[in-house]
């Protein structure tokens, strides 16, 4: 099968749908016009600019120029992981607990499949890289943000009984186990109903491209498995190493309650 | 040897407090809402970064972990919080005599948290942190939601208990006889910690 190219045509026509779903939210004063206009001229002017980058870092080949773009990958998740915390982490932690723990995560796993799994030669092959690490970093940033959100939010409106357990004279660590555990299960619940619904409900975007690209689709089924696999071991490492950093730092070396580490919820 | 010594805390915008309360003392403390009261409470059980020094039996409070030292001084907030749904599942070790001296029985340890009034939760609080067996109690205003009988019942108790147990006690309240049974009573007054003289 070949790969039927799209013309600029064909993405106008698809642009139309977006503009009209802009007009009805306007006669319907839903107020979301104006976000969704630039969400959808975001995303066609950033995949455009990936597209581009990708052509230049696809036939170059340099591991420099790939190691800079993983760079600014992790650091644009870890502003969005940010951006959707209602109480964020004041100063540098804001951004750092999602870079640490997304680095931690989606990296390493990267690296697993691209060295044991796939066999890429060399590793660092961009074709296969960047868009693994694309998928790894886009999923684990919605668990991340998710947990951190859950946890910072639960920390903030259960302080009274976390306090109260501290001055019991619990530690840190069990004043704070439950609202830790509910943060995981927040960041978890997207990848296990995507893992639940996959083949039954939805058929998976990589899946969906890569039978619309050509490929036999048991060959796009087995790589899609393998990508659900590795993005809920990102997801699960990411989330719980930003909920055990997140959680600490809610303390401080004399175990007391430190909310004024967070900032105020956005208005 | 005094058991709680407080030298030059430094508590928001206040005066430097320095207070030594020997082990079976009980003082009172009183001042309008604001003043710093519940936050003189909150540094000595360390809930809150503080300047100065606070040593208990000589030991300073940075030398002693912090889980350990909140058993020994015991805090009871104005308003109690509960983390699980049943009585029984915030006590280690219920003792019935402790219960009864309040009014209630073991059989209360079976029941919901969410069924319980104001008054029920915050004399159960005191048994609650009576259970962890402290040397120090600070209590903040303890008998503020409750009826003159029950009043009545959680200050024999807390006497009881600190002449049993030889315990300091710093008593946050605006009761004017519960000053007077203390053995010294201490007011906040323009920022300042001073202790009041008996005429």
């Amino acid at each position: 099968m070949e790969l039927i190219q799209l013309t600029p045509w064909d993405l106008s026509l698809a642009a139309v749908l977006v503009l009209l779903l802009a007009g009805l939210s306007f006669h319907l004063q839903l107020g979301i016009e104006k976000r969704l206009t630039i969400a959808a001229l975001r995303s066609a002017v950033q995949l455009s600019l990936l597209g581009l980058v990708l052509k230049v870092i696809f036939t170059q080949s340099n591991p420099l120029t790939i190691g800079l773009l993983t760079l600014f990958m992790l650091l644009v998740a870890s502003y969005e992981v940010m951006n959707r915390q209602q109480r964020r982490y004041r100063g540098y932690w804001g951004m750092g607990v999602g870079i640490f723990s997304m680095f931690l995560s989606s990296f390493s796993v990267t690296l697993l499949a691209l060295l044991v799994i796939i066999q890429v030669e060399p590793w660092y092959t961009p074709q296969y890289l960047i868009p693994l690490l694309g998928m790894m970093l886009g999923n684990t940033m919605t668990g991340v943000a998710l947990s951190l959100d859950n946890l910072n939010q639960n920390a903030w409106q259960q302080r009274a009984s976390i306090e109260a357990r501290l001055m019991l004279g619990h530690d840190w660590h069990t004043a704070i186990a439950e609202i830790r555990r509910n943060a995981l299960r927040t960041g978890l619940i997207p990848i296990m109903n995507a893992m639940a619904a996959a083949g039954v409900v939805s058929i998976p975007g990589m899946m969906t491209g890569q039978i619309l690209a050509g490929s036999p689709p048991l060959e796009a089924a087995k790589y899609q498995i393998l990508i659900l696999f590795l993005v809920s071991a990102s997801i699960g490492l990411g989330s719980m190493t930003a909920i055990w950093v997140g959680s600490k730092h809610l303390f401080d070396e004399r175990q007391r309650l430190r909310l004024d580490r967070l900032t105020q919820p956005k208005r | 040897m005094p058991q709680l010594n407080l030298h030059h805390l430094q508590i928001q915008q206040l005066t430097p407090i320095s207070l030594e309360v020997a082990a079976g003392q009980c003082i009172t403390i009183s001042g309008p809402s604001g003043c710093g009261k519940t936050q003189l409470l909150r540094a000595i059980a360390d809930l809150d970064p503080h300047q100065g020094e606070i040593r208990f039996n000589g030991i300073a409070q940075s030398e002693i972990p912090a889980p350990q030292w909140r058993r020994q001084v015991g805090f009871l907030p104005a308003e109690s919080a509960w983390w699980r749904e049943r009585v029984g599942d915030h006590f280690s070790n219920p003792e019935s005599a402790l219960f009864g001296a309040l009014g209630f029985s073991l059989d209360w340890l079976e029941r919901e948290i969410s069924q319980l009034s104001t008054g029920e939760r915050q004399r159960l609080a005191l048994l609650r942190l009576l259970d962890n067996g402290p040397e120090v109690l600070l209590l903040d205003e303890p008998t503020a939601n409750l009826d003159q009988s029950n009043s009545q019942r959680v200050e024999q108790l807390i006497n009881s208990y600190r002449q049993e147990h030889q315990t300091t006690v710093i008593w946050v309240t605006h009761d004017q006889s519960q000053h007077q049974n203390s053995s010294c009573h201490y007011c906040f007054m323009n920022g300042k910690l001073e202790q009041q003289k008996w005429s």
